[in-house]
Formats: structure tokens, sequence, C-alpha cells
């Protein structure tokens, strides 16, 4: 499980091959307040690579910077455009979609309606003003790969937790988001509802480049190919699970003396 | 199971489409057949008047109702509507070169320049829709490309209002000041004064209302509809989509200046006079007013709640003058309070209540669901395909859909 990120990059699409994140000196401040100092990253499409890190490490502002939430400076370029200081539709349409920790999809619209506006973006005022008369392709396709065929016709309003979250993640599918930042995913999901939402990332990762802001250890160790520690505003750590776990500066500042061994435990056991 | 659902739904959906027919005929066989037999020459008038209200209401039902903008200005569309019509017929009432009336006894009897062009009616019928539109376009992107919103904007636009009022006031030789424009005697042609005109002016205006609420229905069933819902309740998540929801919300807010420019424009020749008093802050809050206790973000809400407050302000007046004003008010802060989907909601929320009760699906007129143990408007861990009650669900949520912003 844990080299997946060596062997799976050989497989994947050509067409994907320059659309990797790389993120140099990515650096946030509010106020006189540095929120994050100097970031480099580089992700690759194929890595599902989780960022994870105490309380104010600066993942969720990462996320934010790199969709034009937060005022940065430093580069951060996917596919070849310059994310820092563009605007948010236009970032959105160059490919970089995201989810938030509370899922906000259109309540008073049903899944069907919040994917198809999803995939409408570069719709015209001729399409626009008229009705919708088909399911586009690829929205069909969102509600199999998310498991919500099914509740098509239902408001999203009424969804579950989980289901909100899937759909989030499906209308980033229809969206055509190459890279995928998903701001805790799993948070107050179910056991069996974190299973499914890890293999649906491992299905759609396999040719995306997807980042995870994560707090959820078990989650981290069953489904990350690589890890980003954050502290402070800066990148502490970053490798494997296993590289990270062993890292006596990770120890130290994230996980704490005490939840070591039971960690790199649980790690190998997987 | 979706297959089922596909097709109850496509029941629906044409259900709804006879409906609205259906509707539309009613509208038409009242407001030609019904009013003009049943209603005095003085009360035929009163109600094209308020049929002008009416339009202004139907555009801000799409802009708040639908996108979330609370348009607390709209007096300034119906404003530039209204006084371009009457700059018209203040210019042809006083012949080929003439000067009008007003400015003979105010200025200094000479025609300004930028008076001249509304001598041709076909400018200003295109300047009563282009001048709105315009002015609303350039307005709602200076200010939804800034992220200005809720309260806010609410507050802009009054202040707008308030503003077009004094400049109004203040220019009294070119605009008749705190009097406005009145003592119209013809419309293009046709004697003001000749009640079989009056009559006519009542048709347009009949025809002219039912036109916008078609427009409107189109743009809410359409993909521009979907996304203007979107956009309003959750304007980032759009924008993180690709959109620039700033585009979507000045098309809503132009198409409603729109509207009001034409209401204003009608409400000249029907009532006789536009002046300040009908474009300044108090009018605009009491467009608001008919909406919102109408049903802010249904299609037939605002109209009937603007001809319904316009009717009883009226009909109340002549019984309790002075009083009117207390109970606009209250009746505000009623439905504010307790049913803010306006009365176009009462329905949905009786039968949720029913619903609720009975411990039944609730009854969608068509076909009643089957029984279903979890109220409609819970939020269940779904199984796929038990969306039997979503039909109904979305029809009443979307008569409550409107929340203050």
């Amino acid at each position: 499980m844990t080299d997946t990120d060596t062997t799976e990059p050989e497989g994947t699409d050509q067409r994907f091959r320059h659309d990797y994140l790389e993120v140099r000196g990515l650096r946030v401040e509010f106020d006189g307040f540095v929120a994050v100092g100097g970031v480099d990253l580089t992700v690759t499409p194929g890595d599902l690579r989780f960022l994870i890190g105490p309380n104010g490490a600066g993942k969720t502002t990462i996320v934010d910077a790199l969709t034009g939430l937060a005022p940065a400076t430093g580069s951060a370029q996917f596919g070849g455009v310059e994310l820092v200081g563009n605007k948010v539709h236009r970032i959105a349409r160059s490919g970089v979609g995201r989810t938030f920790q509370t899922a906000s999809v259109f309540d008073e619209l049903t899944v069907l309606q919040n994917l198809d506006i999803a995939a409408g973006s570069r719709r015209g005022p001729g399409t626009l003003q008229r009705k919708r008369s088909g399911t586009p392709p690829a929205v069909e396709e969102a509600l199999e790969t998310i498991g919500l065929a099914g509740a098509r016709d239902r408001l999203a309003g009424v969804l579950a937790h989980g289901q909100k979250q899937w759909l989030e993640i499906g209308m980033l599918l229809v969206q055509d988001a190459r890279l995928l930042l998903l701001d805790e995913p799993v948070a107050g999901m179910s056991h069996a509802e974190r299973e499914e939402t890890g293999q649906l990332l491992r299905r759609i990762g396999a040719e995306r480049t997807v980042v995870v802001v994560e707090h959820d250890m078990e989650f981290l160790r069953s489904f990350a190919s690589s890890v980003t520690v954050l502290h402070q505003g800066r990148v502490l750590s970053e490798g494997s699970v296993a590289h990270v776990q062993a890292d006596p500066r990770v120890v130290e500042v994230y996980l704490g003396s005490g939840s070591r061994g039971r960690a790199v435990g649980a790690g190998t056991g997987s | 199971m979706s297959a089922q659902l596909a097709t109850a739904r496509e029941r629906l959906l044409a259900g709804g489409r006879a409906r609205t027919l259906g509707g539309f005929g009613i509208a038409a066989v009242l407001l030609f057949g019904v009013a003009p037999a049943a209603l005095s020459d003085f009360r035929l008038n009163l109600l094209a008047k308020f049929l002008c209200l009416a339009m202004v209401a139907v555009g801000i039902g799409l802009a708040w109702g639908r996108g979330g903008m609370l348009t607390l200005g709209q007096g300034v569309y119906f404003g530039l509507g209204g006084y371009l019509m009457a700059m018209h017929l203040k210019l042809a009432d006083a012949g080929p070169g003439g000067v009008p009336d007003f400015m003979l006894l105010y200025g200094d009897g000479t025609v300004p320049g930028w008076w001249e062009p509304f001598r041709s009616p076909v400018v200003t019928i295109l300047a009563i829709v282009v001048v709105p539109v315009l002015v609303a376009t350039g307005l709602g992107w200076a200010v939804f490309s800034r992220r200005v919103r809720g309260a806010y904007f609410a507050i802009l636009s009054q202040a707008l209002a308030a503003a077009f009022a004094i400049l109004l006031i203040g220019q009294q030789k070119v605009t008749g000041g705190t009097n406005g424009l009145n003592g119209f005697r013809s419309f293009f042609g046709f004697d003001l004064a000749d009640p079989v005109n009056k009559r006519m002016l009542f048709f347009i205006a009949a025809g002219t209302l039912l036109v916008m609420v078609a427009v409107v229905r189109r743009l809410m069933v359409s993909r521009f509809g979907e996304l203007l819902v979107a956009v309003r309740d959750q304007e980032n998540r759009v924008r993180f989509l690709g959109y620039d929801p700033a585009k979507v919300k000045v098309v809503a807010y132009a198409v409603a200046a729109a509207f009001a420019g034409i209401g204003g424009a009608l409400f000249v020749p029907i009532v006789g006079i536009i002046s300040p008093a009908d474009v300044g802050v108090v009018p605009s809050i009491a467009f608001l007013v008919g909406v919102a206790i109408g049903g802010r973000a249904t299609l037939l809400g605002p109209v009937l709640g603007a001809i319904a407050v316009s009717w009883a302000q009226t009909s109340l007046s002549e019984s309790f003058p002075s009083m009117w004003i207390y109970f606009q008010g209250a009746l505000f802060i009623l439905v504010v309070a307790f049913l803010p989907g306006g009365l176009a909601s009462l329905g949905a929320v009786w039968r949720r209540r029913r619903a609720g009760a009975e411990e039944s699906g609730p009854a969608t007129p068509p076909e009643p669901t089957p029984p279903d143990p979890t109220p409609p408007d819970d939020a269940v861990p779904a199984a796929p395909g038990d969306a039997t009650t979503a039909p109904a669900t979305s029809d009443s949520s979307a008569a409550t859909a409107g929340r203050l912003p």
C-alpha cells in the first residue's frame, strides 16, 4: 500500500503528464500574522497526498491560497497556470476544484441540478436560458461514481452528511477538476462512510492530482500514498506514511510522545 | 426504482406545465373578460395602476426571491421609466418644437438639449427599457463584482432611491420638482380623457404583466434559474465551480430594472402624474412589502401580493385615512416573523403540518404517495431510490425558500 506512489505514475495517462501541482515559496500573511511562511510542495497525478498538522499549522490556509480565497505571495502552478493572484473562478476553470470542511452543496436544488450546475461553467447564454433537457454524460458518470444515482431527484439539503460530501466530490468530477483539494472530507463520517470515501478517492485519484487535508490518522494510514506534515506554516516533514511517522520531529510536535507507539504500530499493521 | 421515479417526475412536470397554461388562461380571462365587465371605469383604472406596481414586483421576485438581492431601491428604475414616458408625453402635448407648460412657468422657456430626443416616440420606448437596464448593469456590476451583498447592497440601493428623489426635487426647471410631471392630455396621439382609451391602457398593462410573468417563469425553470438559486444560497461555492456569480446576479438585476422601468412608464398615462413621491424611499419599500407578503420565491406570489397590498391600501385608506402605514408595517413584520415564505407558502406549510400529524407521506395533489414514516424535511440517511417524497419536498421548500439575507 505504501509503495503505490512509485508504481502509479507509470500507468498514468499521457494527458495528465503536465498536470502536477508545484508550489514554491507560498506565503500568506493576515495583518502581520504569518499563517503560511514559505511552503514548497510538489504533487504529481496519481498521488494521494495528505496534508496534516496541528491546528493552526496552515493546512486550510494553503488550500485557500491555492484557490484564490486567501491573498498569497510566492508561486503556485498547476498545469502551467499560475494560481497565486488569479481570480477564484478563473482558477476553477483552469482545473482546480475544492471542497469545504462543512459540505456546501446547494440545499434547495436536487442532486442532479447540483451536478448539472457544476458541469456548466462554460455554458453560453443560449444554453442557460433554456430548460435542462437531458443529463450530460459526465453527470451521469459522476452519479454512478459517487453512488448517488438512485438519489438524483432528492434535494441536496436532505442528504445524509456523508452523501453531501460525496456529492461535493462528484461536483468536482463533472467540473473536470484535475487538481482536487479536499478539506477534511471524512470529518463526521461513520466508519463505513470513511471506508467508502477512501475507496472513492483512490478511484478518482488514479488519474488526478489529489490533496487531502485531514485530521483522521486512521484514514490517513489506510489511504494516503504520501504525506506532508505542516507545523506553524512551514513544511516539517514529507514522504511516505512510514517515513513521516518515523520522523522524530513529527512525533515531537504532532503525534506527541504518547501516541508514537500506537501510530507506528498501526501503520505497519495495515 | 429510478425509472419509476423518473416517470413520476415527468408526470409532475407535465402536470406543472398544464397547470401553468391553465393558470395563464384563467388570468387572461379574469383580466380581459371579468375585470372590464365587473368594474367601473374608475376601479378599472385603479386596477391598471396596481398592475403597473405588480410589474415592479415580478422583477423583485426574480432578483430578491430567486437571486437573494434585497432590492430596496427599485423606485429608481420605476422613476426612470416613468419620467422618460412623462417627458415624451409633455413634449407631445406641447406639439412640434413646443415647450412643456411647467418649463414656461419655472424655467427660462427653452427645452434643454437632453429632453429633445424624447420628442420621438420610438426613442422614448427604447429608452424606457434601455436606460434602466444600462443603469442596473453598470451599478450591479460595480457592486456585485466587489462582492457587496446582503444588507450593504440593500442600504446602497435604498440610498440611491433617496438620492434620485432629491435630485428630481432639486431640478425643478427640468423635472417639475416636487410637483413632478402631470397634466398629460394624450398618449401617443390618443386622448387620455376618453374612457375607451383608458380602458385600452388597462389592456396594455394587463398584457404586459402577463408577458413579464411568462418571461420570469421561463427564467425560473431554465438552467439560469437553477444557477440563480445556487448563487443565492452558496455564492462562493458557485465561484469555485468556475462561474462568475456577479454576471448571474447582474442579469437578474437588469431584468428586474427593465420590468420596473416598463411599469413606471405605463403608470404615467394611467395615473396621470409621476413625482418624486412615487420613486423615493417609501415607494421603494412599498414595492418590497407586497412581494414579501405574497411570497418572494414563487412565481405568482409577488404579483398577487403587490396587487392585494395596493388594493388593501386604497380601500383601507378610504375608511381609515392615515392608518394604512401602521397596518402595512404590522403585516410586514407578521409575515417576515411567522411566514418567511409569504402567503404563497401557506399551502405548503399546511400540507407539511398535516403530513406530520398523520405520519404519512405528504399528499401531492396529482397522486397520493405511499405511506412513508419519515417526515419529508427530515435529514434521513437515504437509501438510494427512497426518493418518493422528493417532489413534495421540493414543492414545499420552493415556496419557503426565501430567507432574509
